[in-house]
C-alpha cells in the first residue's frame, strides 16, 4: 500500500485516495474547434510509461482535493506531490 | 501409549504439565511447551502424511516454518483448520489433528500407486497428459486430480472465529528474535525508538536456544531471556511471539499475522483467533536467520530423513530423540553439533562427512567424545518405506564423481546438513536485488531498495560475535537517525566454537544401475530427474523451469528446495548459480489464513450499511428491504400473505389511483454555491442552465467526456447563487468527484463550491392524483395549486413546526412532489404524511413499485444509463443543446454515435400479453436462426404494467426508432424462453406527460 503525502493533509495511506490518471492531459478549451484526432487523443489515448509518471489522485477520504503525484510506475517511488494548481 | 523417544530430562518443556491429544484417531501424551511435531516424535510417530504427487510416505523434515511435509488438518473447538504445520502448532489439551493428502488413511493410501506409476508422472505431466480429448478435462481428469491432489479440506461452514486487523506505525520493525533481532532491538530501544519485535515461534531467542555459546557470563539461552524480559518492560517496545511478518510491500508497509489463540483449546472471550497487523515502519531490520539446506541422495524423502538442525532442536528444546540409531550426513561442521548432542544424551551417532580431512574445534570435540566419523563418505540411498530402516553408504572420490565401497548400515534416522541458506525472502520482496555469495553458496541481500537492513545469518553472517557486533551497531545507528538520541550500548564478549569451511558438494551421484528418486522439492515432489527432463525439453529460464516442474511453488515457497534446485540447473547447464539467478520471492512468506485476510469485514460488515431516518418505521410496517448500493431500501411493504409481485402491484396501483409515499432519502444530493454556479451547471449538463429562475427545478443529463451518459437528476435554484442538485443513488459519489475534478483542475477560475448534502436531508416522494390534496393539508398556509406551485416549481414551507423544502418533481409520471426536511425530522415528517394522508388512502410504496411506475412511463434509469449509452439511445437527445458547449459534447458527433440505425430505447409487449419477459433477454428477428442468433439489443427492464394489467418491458435495440410496430422475439437462453413480442413506444403510459403537469 502506497504512502502518499497529501499537500494539504500530510502522509496518508493509499486507501484514502482514488486514482485519477495522467495529470499532464489538458482538456481542450470549451467552444473551440477540436479536430477528431485531437479529441480522440484527449479522451482515449494515454501513455503508460515505465518510470516517472505525473498522475492525479483525489484524497476522497480526506480533504477531497485532487492532487498531482509524481510516481515511478515501476518501483512505486514517489518523488513529489503537488497541489492541483502547482506545476512540476 | 508411552513416550519412547522422550529423554528423562532436558528441554524447555514443562514436564509438570502432561497434555493428552489425538492424532489420526489415536490418543497420545505430550507436555506443555511441545509442538504437535515434537509430541508425535516423542511417541515414535513419524508417518504423518503422504506426498503431493506420488503419495509417498511423509514424516518430519524440519522443526519450524520451513517444514515441507508435516501439514495436518486440525479440528479445534468444532472448527476445521486445514493445512497447519505440525512443527508450528503448540500442543494443547484435547488437540485433534489428522493427516492430509491420503485416502483412505495414511498407512494405506491408494494414491501411492502413483509412486509405482511414476513413469507417467514426469515434470509437466499435467500439461502433457491431460490435454485431450478436451471434454475429458472437465469430466474425467479434473475431478480425479482434485481428489488426489491438494492438502487439507476446507470447511464449507461459516467460520465462527473472529479475526481482526490492526494498523500500526513504528520506528523500527524487527523480524525475528534471534541474536541479530535481540541485539538490534535492544540497541534501538535504548535510543527511545518505537520498536516492534516479531517472532514467528512461541519462544524468543532463535538460534540462541539451541547453540552452545556464552554471551558475557551467561549461556545464549539465558542472555536471550534476559534481553527479552527487559524489552518487554520498556514502554516503547512491542514484543510479539507467534507472529510472522509475511509480506514486505510498498513504502515500508509490512504485514504480520499474529496467531493469538491457535495454541489454546478455545479462543478466549473478547479476543480474536488471529490478528493481521499492517505495519508502516520507518526502518525495517530483517533478522530472519537462515534455514539449513538438505543434501540430495536416493530416497531422501523417506520419513526419518530430516535436517540435522531440526534433530538438534527436538533434542534441546523438547527433550525428544528423533531416533536411537542416528546417521548424520553433513558437508560442514553443523552436523557435528547434532552428533555431540546425541552423544551427550547417551546415543551413539555415526557421522558421514563428505569432506576429506576437515579440522576444527568442534570436530576435535566430536573425536574426543569417541564419535564414529567417516570422512569422504556419503549416503547413497535411504532404505525403508514408511520409516528409515537402514542406509546404503559409500566412499566418495576426491572429485566427488564416483562412489565405491557401497555398504548397508542400520540406522533409524538420517540427519542431513548441507550448510545454511539465509532467509532473504523479505529483503527480496522489498525490491532488494540480491547477490550470490560464493563463500556460503547462497544469495544474500545487496543494495537496499526500501528502508530495510538485513543482519546476522539472514545476511550470511554465521558467527555470533560478528552478528552481535553488527546488530548492536545497526540498531543504534538506525534509531539515532530517527530519535536523535545516542545512548551507547556495550557489546558483550562472546565465546563460540570456530568452524571450518563447508564442502560445496551437495548431490550424491546415483550408483550404477540404480534409479533412486532424489528429491529437491519435498512438498511438490520435484526430483533431480524432473529438472533434468525440463532442461532436456528446452526450458532454460529458471522461472520457466520453476513453473514447468513446480519446483519451489508449494506452500513452503521453496524454503528448503530453492538453492538445490538452482544448483541442479547450474550443474546441468554448466553455468554458475548467479548466472541462473533465483526466482522472484513473493508474499506471503508463509500461508496466511483467509479469515485473517478478511478480518471483521464479513457478511453485513463487508461494507457499511446506510439506513434512512425512516428505516425503523419501514421495519415496523413490514417492509422487505433490498440493498441499493450501501443503502437498505424498502422493496415492498408486505400485507398478509402477499408476495413481492402482489404487493408491488398493489402499491403501484394505489399511486396511479390515489396517492403513495416513497422514501427517497437515498438520492444523492449536492449543494452548489457561488457566483459562477449557473455557468458551471451549464458546462456540466447537456441542456441550458443560464436562464433557470430562482425557485425553479430543471431535469438535467450529464455526460462523460466520451459522450456516454453519466447520470441524470434534477437541480433546483434555491437562490441566486445557490443550487440543490440531486443524483441517482448509485452515482452520488462519482458525480461529486466528477464535479470536484472540473472545479479544481479544469476550470479553477470558476468561483463555485460543491459539497455532499445527502445525509442532511430526509426525502419523501408523494405521488398520485391525490397528492395535491394531501399537500394542501400538510401545508395549509401555502398556495400549492397548479399556478402557485407549477410542475418543476420549488417552495419552502412549515410542516407542523418543521422547516421543509417542496419540489414539484416526478419520477413516477404522476402528479407528484418531493418533500425534504432535515434528517433528524425525517421520521416525524413521514408519520405526519401517513397520518394526514389516511383520508386519501395513502400507502407507502417500495422500490419495486417505483420501478414499475417509471418503466411503464418510459423513464430511463440505471438499467438504461448503464455506461454504454448516449443521450440519443435513451431518447434524451431533446435535452442536448446545440448552441452551447458542455462536457462530452464533442464526442457526440463521433461516427458511431450518429449512424442511422443507432440503438434506441423502445417498449416491448409480449404478444400473448401474459408472459413476462426476463430482463437481459435478447431481441432477435428470427427465433429459429442458427446460433449465435444476431441480436438487435437487449431487454433492460421489465415490469407488470398496472395501467394496462399486462407485462411491459424496456429494451435498447438497434434502429429502435424504426422498429415501432414490428413483431420480433425476446430470447432468454438463460431461462430457456422464446417469447413473441411487439415493439411499441417506450412511453407506454401518458405519452404526452399530461399527468405531471395537471
Ligand atoms: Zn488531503
Amino acid at each position: 500500500m502506497l504512502h502518499i503525502k497529501c499537500p494539504h493533509c500530510g502522509l496518508r495511506s493509499q486507501n484514502e485516495f482514488s486514482y485519477g490518471g495522467d495529470a499532464t492531459v489538458k482538456r481542450p478549451e470549451l467552444n473551440k474547434e477540436v479536430s477528431d484526432q485531437d479529441w480522440d487523443n484527449f479522451v482515449y489515448l494515454r501513455k503508460s510509461p515505465r518510470g516517472k509518471h505525473l498522475e492525479l489522485w483525489q484524497h476522497i477520504s480526506g480533504c477531497r482535493q485532487w492532487i498531482k503525484v509524481e510516481r515511478d510506475t515501476l518501483t512505486h517511488e514517489i518523488f513529489k506531490t503537488l497541489k492541483a494548481n502547482e506545476e512540476v | 501409549m508411552s513416550e519412547n523417544f522422550r529423554l528423562d530430562k532436558g528441554g524447555l518443556i514443562n514436564r509438570n504439565k502432561k497434555i493428552s491429544f489425538n492424532f489420526n484417531g489415536k490418543k497420545y501424551f505430550g507436555y506443555e511447551g511441545d509442538t504437535l511435531a515434537s509430541a508425535l516424535i516423542a511417541n515414535g510417530v513419524h508417518l504423518v502424511g503422504r506426498s503431493f504427487k506420488y503419495h509417498r510416505p511423509r514424516g518430519f523434515f524440519g522443526a519450524g516454518v520451513d517444514e515441507p511435509y508435516a501439514i495436518v488438518q486440525m479440528n479445534r473447538n468444532n472448527e476445521v483448520d486445514p493445512n497447519v504445520r505440525a512443527t508450528e502448532q503448540d500442543l494443547f489439551e484435547g488437540l485433534e489433528a489428522k493427516s492430509v493428502n491420503c485416502w483412505p488413511n495414511v498407512d494405506f493410501d491408494i494414491g501411492a500407486i502413483n509412486n509405482f506409476l511414476n513413469k507417467f508422472f514426469p515434470a509437466g505431466f499435467y500439461y502433457k497428459t491431460f490435454m485431450w480429448p478436451k471434454s475429458f478435462w472437465y469430466k474425467v481428469y479434473e475431478p480425479i486430480i482434485r481428489k488426489a491432489a491438494g492438502f487439507g479440506a476446507a470447511s464449507i461452514k461459516h467460520d465462527k472465529e473472529r479475526y481482526e486487523h490492526k494498523y500500526e506505525y513504528c520506528d523500527l520493525l524487527i523480524t525475528g528474535s534471534g541474536p541479530s533481532g535481540l541485539a538490534s532491538a535492544y540497541a534501538a530501544a535504548q535510543n527511545g525508538a518505537k520498536v516492534i519485535l516479531a517472532e514467528d515461534k512461541s519462544r524468543f531467542g532463535g538460534s540462541l536456544l539451541t547453540s552452545e555459546v556464552t554471551i558475557g557470563n551467561q549461556s545464549g539461552q539465558e542472555w536471550a531471556e534476559k534481553i527479552i524480559s527487559e524489552l518487554k518492560l520498556m514502554p516503547n517496545v512491542v514484543v510479539k511471539n507467534r507472529s510472522q511478518v509475511f509480506g514486505y510491500y510498498d513504502h515500508n508497509m509490512l504485514v504480520m499475522s499474529e496467531r493469538i489463540s491457535d495454541h489454546l483449546p478455545k479462543t478466549k472471550k473478547y479476543s480474536p483467533k488471529q490478528r493481521l497487523w499492517y505495519i508502516r515502519a520507518k526502518e525495517v531490520i530483517i533478522s530472519s536467520g537462515s534455514i539449513e539446506r538438505p543434501l540430495v541422495f536416493g530416497n531422501n524423502d523417506t520419513p526419518g530423513v530430516m535436517l540435522s538442525s531440526a534433530a538438534k532442536e527436538y533434542l534441546k528444546i523438547y527433550g525428544v530423540l528423533v531416533g536411537k540409531k542416528p546417521l548424520i550426513f553433513t558437508n560442514n561442521d553443523s552436523g557435528y553439533e547434532t552428533a555431540i548432542e546425541f552423544k551427550k544424551n547417551g546415543i551413539d551417532p555415526i557421522v558421514l562427512d563428505t569432506r576429506k580431512n576437515p579440522n576444527s574445534e568442534i570436530i576435535k570435540e566430536a573425536k574426543d567424545l569417541n564419535i564414529n566419523i567417516k570422512f569422504s563418505y556419503v549416503v547413497v540411498a535411504a532404505k525403508g518405506y514408511k520409516k528409515v530402516k537402514s542406509a546404503d553408504i559409500a566412499k566418495i572420490s576426491e572429485d566427488k564423481k564416483n562412489i565405491s565401497n557401497i555398504e548397508n548400515i542400520q540406522c533409524d534416522c538420517i540427519c542431513v546438513s548441507g550448510f545454511w541458506t539465509p532467509t532473504i525472502h523479505l529483503a527480496s520482496q522489498s525490491g532488494n536485488k540480491t547477490k550470490f555469495n560464493e563463500k556460503i553458496d547462497a544469495f544474500i541481500p545487496s543494495q537496499s531498495k526500501q528502508k530495510e537492513t538485513t543482519l546476522g545469518a539472514a545476511n550470511g553472517i554465521f558467527t555470533l560475535e560478528e552478528t552481535l557486533k553488527t546488530s548492536f551497531k545497526k540498531g543504534s545507528e538506525l534509531s539515532k537517525q530517527i530519535t536523535k538520541e545516542d545512548n551507547k550500548v556495550s557489546v558483550p564478549t562472546v565465546v563460540e566454537k570456530k568452524s571450518s569451511n563447508h564442502d560445496k558438494f551437495w548431490c550424491v551421484p546415483l550408483p550404477e544401475g540404480k534409479n533412486y528418486k532424489r528429491f529437491l522439492d519435498f512438498q511438490n515432489d520435484v526430483a533431480v530427474s524432473d529438472i533434468q527432463l525440463a532442461l532436456r525439453e528446452g526450458y532454460r529460464s529458471i522461472e520457466h523451469v520453476k513453473r514447468y516442474t513446480t519446483l519451489g511453488m508449494a506452500t513452503d515457497q521453496g524454503k528448503t528446495s530453492n538453492l538445490n534446485g538452482l544448483q541442479m540447473v547450474s550443474d546441468v547447464e554448466n553455468k554458475v548459480v548467479p548466472q541462473v539467478g533465483h526466482t522472484t520471492f513473493r508474499p506471503p512468506y508463509t500461508p496466511v489464513s483467509i479469515g485473517a485476510i478478511v478480518g471483521r469485514e464479513i457478511g453485513k460488515h463487508s461494507k457499511p450499511t446506510r439506513k434512512s431516518p425512516m428505516h425503523y418505521w419501514h421495519e415496523k410496517n413490514n417492509a422487505v428491504f433490498v440493498d441499493a448500493g450501501v443503502w437498505l431500501r424498502p422493496r415492498y411493504y408486505k400485507q398478509g400473505n402477499e408476495n413481492l409481485f402482489e404487493a408491488s402491484k398493489r402499491e403501484a396501483k394505489n399511486v396511479r389511483q390515489n396517492v403513495g409515499v416513497c422514501d427517497v432519502t437515498t438520492l444523492g444530493k449536492i449543494d452548489i454555491k457561488g457566483p459562477d454556479s449557473a455557468e458551471f451547471l451549464n458546462r456540466v449538463y447537456t441542456n441550458a442552465w443560464l436562464k433557470l429562475p430562482v425557485g425553479k427545478a430543471r431535469y438535467g443529463v450529464m455526460l462523460r467526456e466520451d459522450g456516454i451518459v453519466m447520470d441524470d437528476g434534477t437541480t433546483t435554484r434555491i437562490s441566486e447563487n445557490h443550487y440543490h442538485m440531486t443524483t441517482t443513488t448509485a452515482q452520488a459519489a462519482n458525480v461529486l468527484s466528477h464535479l470536484e475534478y472540473y472545479l479544481q483542475l479544469v476550470w479553477p477560475e470558476l468561483n463555485v463550491n460543491v459539497v455532499s448534502s445527502t445525509e442532511q436531508w430526509a426525502g419523501a416522494a408523494i405521488a398520485g392524483p391525490n397528492s395535491r390534496n394531501l399537500l394542501k393539508k400538510l401545508f395549509p398556509d401555502l398556495n400549492v395549486s397548479n399556478e402557485g406551485l407549477p410542475f418543476m416549481g420549488y417552495m419552502e414551507g412549515n410542516l407542523f413546526g418543521v422547516n421543509a423544502k417542496i419540489y414539484r418533481i416526478s419520477f413516477s409520471g404522476e402528479l407528484a412532489y418531493e418533500v425534504n426536511v432535515e434528517s433528524d425530522h425525517g421520521n416525524y415528517m413521514w408519520e405526519k404524511i401517513m397520518e394526514v394522508g389516511r383520508e386519501f388512502n395513502i400507502q407507502p410504496y417500495g422500490t419495486e413499485a417505483l420501478s414499475t411506475l417509471r418503466i411503464e412511463m418510459g423513464h430511463v434509469a440505471g438499467s438504461e444509463l448503464d455506461g454504454r449509452t448516449i443521450p440519443y439511445d435513451n431518447s434524451l437527445d431533446g435535452l442536448v443543446s446545440k448552441k452551447k458547449d458542455f462536457i462530452g459534447k464533442r464526442s457526440l458527433s463521433k461516427t458511431a454515435y450518429i449512424t442511422k440505425d443507432r440503438q434506441k430505447v423502445v417498449g416491448v409487449i409480449p404478444l400473448d400479453k401474459k408472459t413476462s419477459i426476463p430482463e437481459g433477454s435478447y431481441i432477435v428477428k428470427d427465433a429459429k436462426a442458427k446460433l449465435p442468433n444476431p441480436k438487435l439489443g437487449h431487454v433492460s427492464a421489465s415490469c407488470w404494467s398496472v395501467e394496462y394489467d399486462n407485462p411491459f418491458s424496456l429494451a435498447i435495440i438497434k434502429d429502435g426508432k424504426n422498429m415501432i410496430g414490428q413483431k420480433l422475439f425476446a430470447m432468454s437462453p438463460l431461462k430457456n424462453k422464446i417469447i413473441p413480442v411487439e415493439i411499441v413506444s417506450s412511453h407506454y403510459v401518458d405519452p404526452k406527460g399530461e399527468r405531471v403537469r395537471s
